[in-house]
């Protein structure tokens, strides 16, 4: 019979892709195998409209152990039998629907992703987008969003060690919420998501299965906003309790030669983590979903195999080993259940008792179509690229003070404290530079190194040049990495975007994929693991292009790392880098919030950041710096003053102001840092820097109760730091 | 000396603890599985932070029920030093092993911080390597630690001197301003009658190395340690 366009609509599938699933098989799917279909071949599974795209990403690197797509998380070495695993994943359109739970279960899943490798999860971070706060339906959704991170990640004890948080319209009717999670652990107790070895068991363990979450991939996922409106049953509720305990039994496990692979149930439940496990292992699977513990009487097959429900492992068990494992999970009060084995066949097979329900090919399910574009540039991406500084007003230097006072209180610029000071950023006793600083800063226990963590990413520059704004993404991380002391090592990335079916979209994501595989390449840092989230649109509005961008950087000697905030008075302070004309005002925070419009596109020289990172990091392994400070939203006056309020101390300099005064003190020129130093060590750090062919001035000097610009801006720190501190 | 680690379903400061006792301060340490009923080849028991059983229902409500809490009972009815902290403070109240209870805080916001503690008693095994005032930085991780108790109470623990810690200023102030909580009179720890079980609110293992930004935890630890 043939299938209804509601049907396929249910599942987010095309009546092409329908046929070309007929046609793989020589038959036509059943209800099981279609649903199944529908999650693996669904965007948020399959990316089958940006894996063409996403191939363009560097991902080989000298640390690079697990690359991506390889496993659930990417993998670098470290050295001295260490390895660091970390990824990022998207929860925007659960979250927008129920932020609470969303957001819980965000911070779930990829925190899941990271311990199913066997390795324990020691840090979080979160980048965030949200409408205006004037609206109180964001409020609300912010609201929800934070509780549900601190509620279900605070529970876990991981490190959530902050993010960032930006508001535009443009995220009104579609927050994003993408959480990040790193683990760290040995290389020897890395665990494969596989499931191979003819008559090995499959164990599920840990929640039971409910109805809740059905079609979360291939519907929430997959869909844009005014249709997911209605699927609230499509959002799991999350129980951090029982993943904690997950986490320590499988990390238990994971030490033990009891197991050939783990696999945790994601999206699309069952059905992907056996499929991809399965397609893995080169095996085949047959599980029997009468075997799997219920929720709720009356579950049909078709459901069983898409739940969502949370916190759920699979384990393949080597045959033999099934009453120890059962042993170690009953210690742990967790339920464990043989549903099935690993057969040699190739075959899903799904068994409802004695009757097959679904016993199709997983390499064909595992094999979604990709789709190949050739977009076309928007017309009026040209445009937006333009500004005209003409119609601009500069401002006056009376002005000056006022205009910081009120770029310092924007939202997106204010301190987020209000947010992080409800995370538990210190459990674990690793957390050396805390939320609030450039990056955040982790030593490693039993050792002298260090890593450092970042996201970043701005969607106002990827608007008005997608190119360019992925390449600025990709740099201002590896700036705030340099800015600890870090070298950056590796990225993984969330890349939010809108409805990839429409061609100003997919032109969006390709080139802002090309940008920043282009700055990946200049300044040699690979891809390990991603995620891609499309369709973020309401009423045929997409998002900014968002990608963001979370980056590790090591540092070899923890007592060589650096932070943002000015440490001793009477230090010289000077700025690293060019601060350029009037075009450094392109989509800057200035522009938006006092002349109302996002235009002109930011420039950047990669070769000059390469050198300016370079110099950087030199110059806080070999002592010299005190404090160093991206100069990145609000520019160099908003940058002085962080360093100011985070040091608890002021500033007193100059500032040679040729051109625009506007653009001088706000202008958001790339490849720019505020650093200060000891005044005998000024000298090293300029011929440092004229070493790596880096402009360098000296701005003025740490202290004092006032923050002094002369001729411009005379502000009491204590006022400065209220209005900063106050903003959200 | 041997310090004994409580560990129950969902108790996450476990490893801290154990770091901060075994690494930094060079002593014995092993973990006490909730189930364990003997306990008596420990000199010291830490009931460690975290959210036991997920607590759901009031705060170490059903960590109370844990068998090992009444080999606990018992090892403190012995004198022997008992240590809750933060989700352990809330265990030993809900054991009855310290008076008063642990409420939300005042804001309904889970609160991560750096606090400033005023000892306010430093003639207890906890404290007696604190000079008398000291202010101790240590950090608070919690929703639920607003701590309460009736009046007859708070006056007889004002009146025997059995607050340990108050949440102070830097300069050992105690303010409205310095409780991040709401907890009355600014109560960030409190001992039982005998002087022998300690719980606090704040964080001390954390509060054990100068990079991660205070080692003044480890007075505590020294303290006990001390006193065996």
């Amino acid at each position: 019979m043939p299938v209804s366009k509601e049907t396929l609509d249910e599942i987010a599938l095309s009546r092409k892709e329908y046929n070309l699933i007929v046609q793989k098989l020589g038959r036509d799917p059943t209800e099981v195998e279609l649903g199944m279909f529908g999650s693996l071949w669904s965007e948020h599974c399959g990316y089958k409209h940006s894996k063409a795209l996403l191939r363009l990403f560097p991902t080989m690197g000298k640390h690079v152990l697990i690359k991506p797509g390889e496993e659930n998380a990417g993998v670098i070495d470290i050295g001295d039998g260490q390895v660091v695993a970390f990824k990022m994943e998207s929860h925007n359109h659960p979250s927008y629907i129920e932020p609470y739970q969303g957001a819980a279960t965000g911070v779930g899943g990829i925190v899941r992703d990271i311990f199913t490798m066997g390795i324990r999860p020691i840090a979080l971070m979160n980048s965030l987008r949200f409408g205006p706060l004037s609206d109180p339906h964001n409020r609300y959704l912010m609201g929800g969003v934070v509780g549900g991170i601190a509620g279900y990640g605070n529970c876990l004890g991981i490190a959530d060690v902050g993010g960032e948080i930006y508001f535009d319209e443009c995220y009104s009717n579609n927050p994003l919420v993408n959480a990040l999670c790193l683990g760290i652990g040995r290389v020897e107790d890395l665990v494969k998501a596989r499931a191979c070895g003819e008559g090995n068991l499959i164990m599920l363990v840990g929640a039971d299965t409910g109805r809740d979450g059905l079609h979360g991939a291939s519907g929430l996922a997959s869909r844009t906003f005014e249709e997911v409106r209605e699927l609230r049953s499509a959002v799991q509720v999350g129980n951090p309790f029982m993943e904690k305990l997950l986490i320590e039994a499988c990390l238990e496990l994971a030490r033990t030669d009891w197991i050939v692979g783990m696999q945790d149930c994601g999206a699309a439940g069952l059905t992907s983590a056996m499929v991809e496990a399965a397609a893995k292992g080169k095996s085949g699977l047959d599980i029997d979903v009468q075997k799997v513990p219920r929720r709720e009487k009356g579950m049909t097959p078709y459901e069983v195999m898409l739940s969502e429900s949370q916190e759920r492992m699979v384990v393949i068990v080597k045959k033999g080993y099934e009453d120890r494992v059962r042993a170690l999970f009953d210690r742990w009060e967790l339920h464990s259940d043989i549903i099935g084995r690993v057969t040699p066949d190739g075959l899903a097979t799904i068994r409802d008792g004695s009757q097959i329900v679904a016993s199709a090919p997983v390499e064909i399910l595992n094999t979604p179509p990709i789709y190949r574009f050739r977009p076309k540039r928007p017309s009026w991406l040209d445009k937006l690229g333009q500004l005209d500084l003409a119609k601009v007003k500069d401002i006056s230097p009376k002005k000056a003070g006022d205009v910081l006072l009120k770029l310092l209180a924007s939202p997106n610029i204010c301190s987020k404290h209000k947010v992080y000071r409800q995370y538990d950023h210190q459990v674990g006793n690793n957390t050396v530079v805390l939320p609030g600083s450039d990056a955040a800063v982790l030593r490693i226990q039993g050792t002298q190194k260090a890593i450092s963590m970042v996201t970043d990413g701005n969607g106002r520059y990827c608007y008005v040049n997608p190119f360019l704004g992925g390449v600025i993404a990709v740099a201002e991380a590896a700036r705030n990495t340099a800015c600890s002391g870090a070298r950056p090592v590796a990225i993984t990335n969330c890349l939010n975007f809108g409805n990839p079916e429409k061609n100003d979209v997919i032109y969006q994501l390709q080139e802002c994929i090309k940008g920043m595989s282009h700055a990946c390449k200049k300044l040699k840092i690979p891809v390990i693991s991603g995620n891609v989230s499309l369709y973020n649109e309401t009423r045929g509005v997409a998002i900014f292009p968002t990608p963001v961008v979370g980056m590790v950087g090591l540092i070899r000697d923890v007592k060589h790392h650096c932070s943002a905030g000015f440490k001793n008075e009477g230090d010289t302070v000077l700025l690293l880098g060019d601060s350029g004309g009037g075009e450094s005002l392109g989509s800057s925070e200035y522009l938006e919030l006092f002349h109302g419009t996002v235009r002109g596109s930011q420039q950047i020289d990669i070769e000059m950041e390469k050198r300016l990172q370079a110099c950087l990091i030199k110059a806080v392994e070999r002592g010299l710096l005190n404090s160093a400070h991206d100069c990145s939203d609000g520019g160099l006056s908003v940058t002085l003053a962080e360093s100011c309020i985070l040091g608890n101390t002021g500033f007193k300099g100059n500032l040679e102001v040729t051109g625009r005064l506007d653009a001088a003190l706000f202008g958001e020129a790339q490849s720019r840092a505020v650093v200060s130093v000891n005044p005998r060590a000024t000298r090293r750090l300029e011929s440092l820097a004229f070493k790596y062919n880096i402009p360098v001035t000296r701005l003025g000097s740490v202290g004092g109760s006032r923050l002094i610009i002369k001729g411009y801006i005379d502000l009491p720190l204590n006022q400065v730091h209220n209005d900063w501190c106050n903003g959200l | 000396m041997k310090f004994g680690i409580v560990v129950f379903p969902g108790t996450w400061s476990d490893r801290d603890c154990y770091y901060s006792v075994h690494n930094i301060l060079g002593q014995e340490a092993a973990y006490v599985w909730h189930k364990e009923t003997d306990i008596t080849g420990h000199d010291c028991v830490i009931l460690p932070g975290g959210f036991s059983y997920g607590d759901y229902l009031r705060t170490g409500a059903i960590a109370r029920f844990s068998p090992v809490m009444e080999a606990v009972a018992e090892f403190a009815g012995k004198g022997k030093p008992v240590i809750g902290i933060c989700n352990g403070f809330q265990v030993l109240c809900e054991a009855h092993l310290l008076p008063g209870v642990l409420r939300q805080n005042d804001h309904l916001q889970y609160r991560c911080q750096w606090t400033y503690l005023k000892t306010e008693n430093t003639s207890t095994v906890f404290t007696s390597k604190c000079p008398k005032g000291q202010v101790l930085k240590i950090p608070i991780s919690h929703y639920e630690g607003r701590y309460y108790a009736d009046d007859a109470v708070l006056e007889e623990l004002e009146a025997n001197n059995r607050v340990a810690f108050r949440y102070a200023t830097p300069d050992g102030d105690v303010t409205i301003q310095a409780n991040p909580n709401g907890a009355l009179n600014n109560i960030a720890g409190i001992i039982n009658k005998q002087g022998n079980v300690l719980g606090m609110m704040p964080h001390p293992e954390r509060s054990c190395e100068d990079i991660l930004g205070s080692a003044d935890g480890n007075i505590i630890w020294e303290s006990i340690i001390a006193s065996i």
